[in-house]
């Protein structure tokens, strides 16, 4: 019986993390044609609700609603697998995502490890589906996009060693708790890793093929890439997981370099904005998340080789000099750990 | 007590799976069905390893394998156009060998773990700290050493495969990143200055009785 209460409320606790994700999804594709239009001098979605605020969900049930056509030679069972592959890791990776302190599904030691080796899942996804499709454009994008997801993460990863050397801990909420601090903001890691912080936003959007780094899709080379063959609630599902891996990415840097849940003005003696809470982690979500969208609206796509270079060849260098340097801060204790 | 009837319902489960996909890896035809059997394999492994509390030997095995070297492996078979017949042909002939070296392999682990260790549950914390706390402070005090020459062991193998695979090609274009972007536009492009006045507006056309208020 009391098992029985467990299961539920675990349950229950699952469902008000992904439910609000999905909902987020939607509501962030609205924001990103709001912005965009903005900057395209444009009114973006303006017929439908309040401000447009219905299209999102409008376009949801269009897809949902619409026919998904199978390729003739497509390897069917592979072919209907791959977005769900790719939505999976997608949401599982919110389970070590604290929101405030101790608000957390599950508050694991390994919460990184976790986290990379639900993200380093992903890829298959988008391999698969490239591949089932049995189409030149698909099988192109999914190559470009595996090998640009693989030499992403590694960057990712070492980005994440050099918080963890600072932080000592592979728990998420530790490493929140460890850029507490009487200064504020100038306590939080993007001061001293600040080429890291770069660094880490940049694999972020390369990681989650967005642009200026989505030759995986490059509708003007491509058409689209690895979805290419894909219509219906099939393409939703990894239209779904790329918004919530974005809206992940916003997340992540919030935690890791911007001091999640702790307030920029702590120790300041400044009232209420002095106090630490999930406000300040969903503002600073809502800024980076935003930021993903500038970028879309700002930069020219990339050319591939270009991507190729700027990981292997500029990010992978700077990464092992900082991982370096932050061995060197930890050992002399330059910078301030916890309270 | 159902705490552990569920864990041991988890363990039998995930088992059932790795072995069933280790079977499908040398069985079905599909080459490319066969490498994600392989990934399901190790991923029902890591699940058992998260069973028994090594939460680091588990996220590494999907880190590393499922998540880079499978991916490589898939994109290897994907890419190649294997004939599968002549390599099936020796299934059946082969099958004694390779279950008399599976045989000896299974004794050989038997050998090395002792069976008594199968009696004896793992604590929760084996030393006091977690798994990885535990495991990071053997690495980097104990066996430093050993540690940096097994990463000095596995850089020499990389550079040597580079070393390897890297032929000079002479028709390859290269790119000077540098030079690129230190390009002046005004010897690529014909830079036209033009005045930012709008010419004077044209006389409007003569439309008498529209214009009448």
């Amino acid at each position: 019986m009391n098992d029985a209460i467990i299961f539920g409320l675990t349950l229950g606790k699952i469902l008000a993390i992904a439910v609000p994700v999905i909902i987020t999804v939607a509501m962030y594709v609205w924001w990103e044609r709001k912005v965009i239009g903005w900057m395209h001098v444009r009114m973006g979605p303006n017929k439908i609700g309040p401000f447009g605020l219905l299209q999102a969900f409008a376009d949801v049930f269009k897809l949902l609603f619409k026919e998904i056509i199978v390729p003739t030679n497509a390897n069917r069972f592979l072919y209907f697998i791959a977005p769900m592959l790719s939505v999976v890791p997608a949401l599982a990776v919110w389970a070590v995502v604290p929101f405030d302190h101790g608000l957390v599904l599950s508050n694991v030691n390994a919460g990184v490890l976790y986290l990379l080796a639900m993200s380093s899942l992903g890829v298959y996804g988008i391999i698969l589906a490239g591949w089932a499709s049995n189409s030149r454009y698909a099988l192109l994008g999914s190559m470009r996009s595996a090998a640009q997801m693989i030499s992403y993460e590694i960057c990712i990863g070492m980005a994440l060693v050099t918080v963890l050397t600072l932080a000592g801990s592979l728990n998420f909420s530790a490493i929140v708790e460890a850029q507490a601090g009487g200064k504020g903001l100038f306590d939080w890691f993007w001061l001293p890793l600040l080429p890291m912080f770069f660094v880490f936003y940049i694999s972020g959007v390369a990681e989650t093929n967005r642009l200026p780094f989505d030759v995986a899709e490059g509708e003007s080379e491509i058409v689209a890439g690895f979805h290419v063959e894909y219509s219906g609630s099939a393409f939703a599902l990894f239209f779904l997981a790329e918004y919530a891996n974005m809206i992940l990415m916003s997340f992540l840097v919030s935690i890791l370099f911007m001091g999640g849940w702790l307030s920029p003005f702590q120790g300041w003696h400044l009232g209420w904005l002095s106090v630490p809470g999930w406000w300040w982690l969903f503002a600073k979500f809502f800024f980076f998340a935003t930021s993903l969208l500038w970028l879309r609206a700002t930069f020219p796509r990339y050319r591939y080789d270009q991507i190729m270079r700027l990981g292997w060849k500029v990010f992978i260098p700077i990464s092992i000099v900082w991982i370096f340097v932050a061995g060197i801060f930890k050992y002399f204790g330059v910078v301030t750990i916890g309270h | 007590m159902t705490h552990q009837i569920f864990q041991m319902v988890c363990f039998v489960f995930f088992a059932a799976v790795a072995v069933g996909a280790a079977l499908a890896v040398i069985s079905v035809k599909n080459t490319v069905h066969a490498v994600l059997s392989l990934v399901l394999t190790f991923f029902s492994a890591a699940c058992l390893w998260m069973l028994a509390q090594a939460e680091f030997l588990a996220l590494a095995l999907v880190v590393v394998y499922v998540g880079a070297v499978m991916v490589l492996f898939l994109f290897v078979v994907m890419m190649l156009d294997i004939n599968l017949e002549p390599l099936r042909e020796g299934f059946t002939r082969y099958l004694p060998v390779g279950i008399a070296a599976a045989a000896i392999m299974l004794v050989e682990m038997l050998g090395i773990i002792g069976v008594k260790t199968f009696e004896v549950l793992p604590g929760p914390n084996p030393a006091g700290t977690s798994n990885i706390q535990w495991l990071g402070e053997a690495l980097f005090r104990q066996f430093l050493l050993p540690f940096e020459i097994a990463a000095v062991i596995l850089t020499v193998g990389l550079v040597s495969a580079v070393v390897l695979a890297l032929r000079v090609r002479t028709f390859s274009k290269r790119q000077n990143p540098a030079a690129q972007s230190a390009t002046d536009p005004a010897t690529r492009l014909r830079m036209v200055k033009m005045q930012a006045v709008a010419p004077p507006a044209p006389a409007p056309a003569p439309d008498n009785e529209a214009t009448q208020p």
